[in-house]
């Protein structure tokens, strides 16, 4: 059961004492058949659980870094389906699960019931979808039941109260909870106003709360994981695959853990 | 046939429509979607929105028998709905101003906008210059080469203009600008979509809005012809004039309407802008809407001689006239609107923009096929001025107009 399987993976990490991690890469940024390496990769680094981003050509919700990675693996020719075929491809190699970050337009196109169908076959345990707010969410979710591939809901620090308690109810698997008021990328620094969302995220529902958009350093993992129960880092994971620098994940992923070693 | 009520509550067009954003835009576009609804049943707002268009932008705009036109094709009489001669050039300042008024009654001070042509950025930089609104406009880098006078223009007016160099650097890449600009300045800004696209409630408003251009159209013709004309063109990109124009006409079952798209190096080529003709369901900048897509739902690039029916997408509704038939959408090449664009400079004197171009291309095929006795109303939605570098090196120079 793929919603089963992220629930279980998430309450194995918190059962530990540690902060959930989930990486953000762009699939086929690199070419797609460099993914189950990557894959591979951020589950030994300790990542609990992987984001995979779908290219799309508009890319609203998300910021220059993961334009570029998205118009990069575009060019590869990368698609959903050639994503899933690979996932289908490489699902015994692998046990950490995975979570699908795609546009709406390539699942309509793909058609929503295959898509729930292909996404089970491939092994995705959930989908995030930023352009689906709770009041279309209808088109995907009696598909989605079917195979239950758990929607990962997002909130948006513009929400209202009402809002929240709603999306946070409603949520599959973890509770995104958008920590900038933009697009996705690095920031300096978050508004004051982040750690009492997090905190009053945490009393509207029994999921995980992860923070992200904008998480690029360990401070901010260790300083955002106090108030909730983890965290999503996506651009600087895209970055430091494509230029190279993989070093500077590890820093990044130990910080949610208990007995960190640094 | 019962009287046509769309979209419902929650923003659908029968199937298409709806509001696909971000969850950080959501209570924006709610807050919208109840100011405009305030607004739309307050008399002292239309009171207001009224003295601006006659005031400041110059309406009523004629209803014009076009004579010569009318001979050189042979058939239905023709009339033009002088869009072109409102303040600014194109009617693009109807919605732009009523916008920009509920942007003032919102409280919020900044406006954002995306612009093809220009002439929807132009427009916008006025209504903010009138009302002392903060003005940012992005615009596509290929837009900006093709119309730097328009961007001058917005630059004269006070407003900032960003160049997009993503994507195609066209009008679908400085939408995905604009949006993502605004999912940062909620807060505080206000995006004054150009069309009738977009996220609920900017179809309904935005046609509303340019709804004044049919309702004149409808008292106009009725005043010299009596009754309802039996044919009414519009070119469409996103569709705005088109729906303002059809919108009042769409009870009136005898009443033909066509809109016309963008039909590019032609319709085989592949390099057009006939979404309605060529396009599939989808969903882009937050609705539900045919477009030009590949078989991955990757959203392709638009192609037109001009910079404003260059959208992949169009509104909503017009998917949804499609599919109820209330409209025939047929497309027009760049060669046939230069034509179209020729005919009428030369037949009435006028210029047309070269979106309007292709409605007057459409005229030479549905002119000649009515009698005498019916009439056809074309939207001229904007003038030509934009357009004559453009079209002078689209013709090869001077000496070949």
């Amino acid at each position: 059961m793929p919603k089963a399987k992220l629930d279980q993976a998430f309450e194995q990490t918190l059962s530990k004492g540690d902060k959930i991690f989930v990486p953000y890469i762009m699939a086929g940024d690199g070419g797609i058949d460099a993914l189950p390496e990557q894959i591979k990769f951020l589950q030994e680094q300790g990542a609990t659980a992987i984001e995979l981003g779908i290219p799309f050509s508009d890319p609203v919700a998300d910021g220059p870094t993961i334009q570029a990675a998205g118009l990069r693996a575009l060019a590869e020719g990368v698609s959903l389906r050639s994503v899933l075929d690979k996932l289908t491809e490489t699902k015994q190699d692998r046990s950490i699960p995975i979570v699908l970050m795609t546009y709406l337009n390539p699942i309509y196109s793909y058609g929503i019931e295959a898509f729930a169908l292909s996404c089970q076959q491939a092994g995705v345990d959930g989908i995030i979808v930023p352009d689906l707010p709770l009041e279309e969410e209808g088109l995907l979710t009696p598909s989605l039941a079917d195979y239950q591939i758990a929607l990962i809901r997002l909130a948006a620090l513009t929400s209202s109260n009402q809002r929240l308690k709603k999306i946070a109810t409603q949520t599959e698997g973890f509770l995104y909870a958008v920590t900038v008021t933009g697009t996705t990328g690095e920031r300096a620094a978050f508004a004051d106003k982040v750690t009492i969302y997090l905190e009053q995220l945490k009393t509207m529902t029994d999921k995980p709360v992860l923070a992200g958009f904008g998480v690029s350093k360990p401070e901010q993992v260790r300083a955002l994981s106090k108030y909730c129960d983890g965290v999503v880092v996506g651009s600087k994971i895209v970055a430091s695959l494509h230029e190279n620098k993989r070093a500077e994940i590890k820093p990044l992923i130990q910080a949610t853990k208990n007995r960190s070693a640094n | 046939m019962s009287a046509y009520q769309q979209p419902n509550e929650t923003g659908h067009f029968g199937s298409f429509g709806g509001r696909f954003v971000p969850e950080t835009l959501m209570p924006a576009v709610i807050e919208l979607e109840q100011a405009y609804k305030q607004a739309s049943e307050d008399p002292e707002f239309q009171k207001e929105f009224n003295y601006y268009l006659k005031k400041y932008v110059g309406r009523e705009t004629p209803l014009y028998f076009a004579e010569r036109l009318t001979k050189a094709l042979g058939g239905a009489k023709i009339y033009l709905k002088r869009e072109d001669l409102n303040h600014t050039g194109a009617h693009k300042i109807n919605n732009a101003l009523g916008q920009a008024l509920l942007t003032v009654r919102m409280g919020k001070q900044k406006v954002v906008a995306e612009t093809g042509a220009g002439q929807h950025g132009v427009a916008t930089a006025t209504v903010c210059a009138l009302l002392g609104l903060e003005c940012i406009v992005f615009m596509g880098e290929e837009d900006i080469r093709r119309q730097k006078l328009n961007v001058f223009r917005m630059e004269l007016l006070g407003a900032k203009v960003v160049s997009v160099s993503q994507g195609s650097g066209t009008l679908k890449d400085a939408v995905n600008e604009a949006l993502r600009y605004w999912v940062a300045h909620v807060e505080d800004t206000h995006y004054i979509i150009g069309s009738v696209v977009g996220p609920h409630p900017f179809p309904k408003m935005v046609r509303d809005f340019q709804s004044v251009i049919g309702t004149e159209t409808k008292q106009q013709f009725a005043e010299v012809e009596a009754g309802l004309p039996d044919a009414v063109v519009a070119c469409i990109g996103g569709g705005s004039n088109a729906m303002g124009m059809f919108y009042p006409f769409v009870n009136a079952s005898t009443v033909k309407l066509y809109g016309v798209e963008a039909g590019g190096s032609g319709i085989d080529t592949g390099k057009h802008a006939a979404t309605l003709t060529e396009g599939k369901v989808g969903i882009l900048h937050g609705t539900m809407t045919y477009l030009l897509q590949d078989q991955e739902g990757q959203v392709e690039e638009a192609h037109s001689i001009s910079a404003g029916l260059d959208y992949p997408g169009v509104g909503p509704e017009h998917s949804h006239f499609k599919e109820i038939k209330r409209v025939n959408y047929h497309s027009i090449t760049d060669n046939e609107a230069l034509e179209g664009l020729k005919l009428l400079s030369r037949a009435e004197g006028i210029i047309p923009a070269l979106e309007s171009a292709h409605a007057i291309a459409y005229l030479e095929k549905l002119a000649p096929t009515m009698p005498a006795d019916q009439s056809i109303v074309v939207c001229l939605s904007g003038r030509g001025d934009k357009d004559v570098e453009a079209v002078k090196d689209a013709l090869g120079g001077e000496g070949n107009a």
